[in-house]
């Protein structure tokens, strides 16, 4: 080191969300009288521009070469106080901060505990500070293009914003057409827009966008790299149909020798598709698809005397010779939009949902009432010639949200409103129905969703606060029981269906996608955003970002809104073309090191190899670290046999300090 | 004893997961023993055993390593390494005398601001009951 550490200790108080338990006048007295300390301030808001005005002032005239602000979490403002040092033109690795807030003012209500707590935590921090080394921070050039993973309306709007921007897009769909849950929609709330009327055209324009290529029938497989430099592996699967010969007649359905056995994945199951299919008329690419699960031909090896969906192909478009095929990607930025999956009422068996046809959830009422839907629209339930208009339907609410028995403990935010939206379209194509919403609170949050329900409530649907606790059957009518709250009365009412509003949770698959990525959950196991607040679209892993449903449950607004939110982040690196690499990587100590391997062993990134190098007349091995691999995890230090590769500032010589610090009893 | 024992305990926190978790618990104003405090490291991977031997030397009557759920690494395999690691920490503070529930190790996600409370009453108690470690004082070392 050359200069003798001057260090500045800022205390924050927070307002009062530190000075309330933390005596901040005892912890600055206590701070002054540290070896190296020269300066000791506190503020009440560090973070303030005033604030970071003491700091900047005070390495110009107090010529300080060392800062620890005691504040919040580092993972809250280390960032913006290393901005503050390198604006006062003090190299920004020369900071530490102590977390008095998050970890001591927050946790610890009583005074007599926080304050010599928060003094401990300053002692290490400055103890830290003392050893700190300026670091330099690198760029690399990155690429200029962005992958976009999930086809529902937040990828779609993400990939069009930023092929707009003029970046290049591979958008990757797992199932065959791009749309998502939106497609599956009838019409959407408060504004009774039909949805695939505005979803249909930008899922035409993804298609045939030229910085848009779309990968549907796709997954992604494996994602190597960082920020700016993400290598992607993408398994295109096998749809046995060649894309660029299928004209979409739907001949191959039409003979297909399973056809309307198979259920329909789209229509939640409601519909029967063939083993060879398109999803749903609308579908982009409008390209057939054989379900290698169903089809006889690939799951027996015999369909007939030869498939017939090959026979009827006029344009010779299927191959069952086909094979998957694997694509590599270079792409700077990544977006997670991979959505949701509805609650499985199953789990709630008092709903009878595997016992009564009867009892449908919301997705299905949805694919019941689209026009697209296997009924054209037509609200019918029963088979062929009992098949009838509803009389009587009732509607329960908060089916796998706000309930603590099946593990969500969250709003789902969304099926009050669809509720509320079927229930009116249920009034139009049956306006002698009764119907009835089953409610704990009713959440009509968003533009014009108050006014929607007051609408809906004027059309006659009858509103009974409520938490039916059964569902059974009397003769051949469904009854629900439940007990009014309102009025403290126990009802047993008749309904001829019975809509779950299911709620929403993460995929099925969530956990694939936050292996692949890196991912943090929050504890409602949707993926978690940077910072609840302020990154709401970021994640832990740089040039990752969500978007939509996959990050928590939102409303098609709210998705839409988000998706350009996060398309706008992931082009900063894009427009930059350069991205600032980990300054916070391993150093080795060649005159120590003994070439023994263990470190490129251990190094999670591949980031250390050995080299030789001519020390003193001998040959010997060290090892060399790869700056832009390294993240700075630190694991090969600590499989070192001779201390000699350290990551910097997190080197043993900066963290033997701070344990010595806090080892002292106090 | 008049008072009662109050340990000393330190611990190393991942950065990603554990750190943040412990965040969590702050945001979410959950309250625990002040008795641990924490240092941050950004990988379990990191740690060296000597670092827990350290601490211990220093006057830590405890220590505790808490980092991300083993496949959850934000390093991928970090974590896999400390696991290993610290098991056979363990054994060696068993080997040296030393009661093996001075040290601790958990995982504790980023969203499980309640599981870190949980940890810190547990460490805290478990050392408490355990007394004073005495075993390995010496004079204070200047870095």
């Amino acid at each position: 080191m050359s200069e003798k550490p001057r260090v500045g200790v800022y205390v924050c108080h927070c307002g009062i969300n530190i000075a309330a338990t933390v005596n901040v006048e005892e912890v600055v007295e206590f701070a002054s009288r540290l070896p190296g300390v020269t300066v000791v301030r506190n503020y009440a808001y560090m973070c303030s521009d005033p604030g970071q005005q003491l700091v900047r002032e005070d390495i110009e005239n107090e010529n300080l070469n060392r800062i620890v602000v005691a504040s919040c979490s580092p993972r809250m403002h280390e960032i913006t106080f290393r901005r503050t040092l390198q604006d006062a033109g003090l190299n920004p690795y020369y900071l530490e901060m102590a977390n008095i807030r998050e970890h001591c003012s927050w946790v610890h209500p009583d005074s007599e505990e926080a304050t010599p707590k928060a003094k401990k935590l300053v002692s290490a921090a400055v103890s830290k500070a003392r050893m700190l080394e300026p670091l330099e921070e690198k760029e690399v050039d990155s690429e200029r293009t962005a992958m976009v993973i999930g086809g529902g309306i937040a990828g779609i709007q993400s990939a069009l914003d930023i092929a707009d921007a003029g970046y290049q897009v591979y958008l990757v769909e797992k199932s065959p057409s791009v749309g998502g849950r939106m497609a599956q929609l009838d019409k959407t709330f408060p504004t009774l827009d039909c949805s695939a009327c505005i979803m249909t055209p930008k899922m035409v324009d993804v298609a045939n966008h030229p910085n848009i290529e779309l990968m549907t029938y796709s997954e992604v497989e494996e994602v190597n790299g960082f920020i700016g430099n993400f290598e992607v592996k993408v398994r295109k699967k096998a749809r046995y149909v060649d894309i660029d010969k299928c004209n979409g007649c739907g001949e191959c359905a039409d003979n297909c020798r399973v056809k309307n056995r198979i259920p329909n994945e789209f229509d939640a199951n409601v519909g029967k598709r063939s083993a060879i299919y398109l999803p749903f008329p609308q579908a982009v690419p409008a390209k057939f698809t054989v379900d290698p699960d169903h089809c006889l031909y690939l799951t027996k090896g015999k369909c007939g005397k030869g498939p017939k969906c090959q026979e009827v192909c006029g344009t010779g478009a299927i191959d069952f010779e086909q094979q998957d095929e694997e694509v590599e990607v270079k792409v700077g930025a990544i977006i997670v939009a991979t959505g949701f999956d509805t609650f499985d009422p199953s789990n709630k068996p008092e709903y009878g949902y595997q016992d009564y046809p009867n009892v449908i959830t919301g997705l299905e009422m949805e694919r019941l009432v689209a026009a697209s839907g296997p009924t054209g629209g037509e609200l019918l339930i029963g088979e062929g010639e009992n098949a009838r208009k509803p009389k009587k339907v009732a509607f329960i609410q908060c089916v796998g949200s706000r309930d603590a028995s099946v593990g969500n403990e969250y709003c789902s935010r969304v099926c009050c409103m669809y509720t509320a939206k079927q229930a009116h379209l249920i009034k139009e194509k049956v306006p002698d129905a009764e119907v009835t919403v089953y409610y704990m609170d009713v959440r009509a949050f968003g533009k014009g969703f108050e006014e929607f329900y007051d609408r809906v409530r004027r059309e006659g649907i009858r509103y009974v606060r409520g938490n039916p606790s059964e569902i059974f059957k009397k003769d051949d009518k469904l009854i629900v029981k439940v007990e009014d709250t309102l009025t403290a009365t126990p009802r047993e009412d008749e309904a001829d269906l019975v809509v779950l509003a299911v709620g929403l949770e993460p995929r099925q698959d969530a956990r694939g996608v936050i292996d692949l990525l890196r991912l943090s959950q929050t504890s409602d196991r949707f993926f978690m955003e940077a910072h609840p607040k302020l990154y709401p679209v970021d994640t832990s892993t740089d040039g990752v970002f969500l978007a939509g449903c996959a990050q928590g449950p939102k409303d098609i607004p709210d998705t839409v809104a988000q998706a350009k939110g996060a398309a706008a982040s992931a082009m900063i690196p894009l427009s930059r073309g350069k991205v600032k690499v980990e300054a916070q990587t391993a150093e080795v100590n060649e005159a120590t090191c003994r070439g023994c391997g263990f470190c490129t062993e251990v190094c999670p990134y591949s980031a250390i190899e050995l080299k030789t190098i001519n020390w003193f007349g001998h040959e010997v091995n060290v090892a060399e670290v790869n700056e832009a691999l390294c993240k700075g995890c630190g694991t090969c230090s600590a499989a070192c046999l001779s201390n000699s590769i350290q990551p910097r500032s997190f080197r043993d010589s900066q963290i033997m300090p701070q344990i010595a610090a806090l080892g002292v009893k106090s | 004893m008049s008072e009662q024992f109050e340990p000393n305990i330190v611990a190393f926190l991942c950065n990603w997961c554990s750190y943040a978790g412990a965040d969590l618990a702050g945001t979410s104003r959950t309250h625990y023993p002040a008795n641990l405090k924490v240092i941050r490291v950004m990988c379990t991977g990191r740690i060296n055993p000597l670092f827990v031997l350290n601490a211990l030397q220093q006057g830590a009557d405890g220590v505790l390593v808490s980092g991300c759920h083993p496949g959850d690494c934000h390093y991928m395999e970090g974590n896999m390494y400390a696991r290993r690691r610290f098991r056979l920490m363990k054994d060696l503070l068993e080997y040296l005398g030393v009661d093996s529930r001075r040290f601790h190790m958990s995982w504790v996600s980023a969203s499980e601001g309640g599981k870190w409370k949980e940890v810190v009453e547990k460490v805290v108690d478990e050392v408490s009951e355990i007394g004073p470690f005495e075993q390995f004082k010496r004079e204070k070392i200047n870095w």
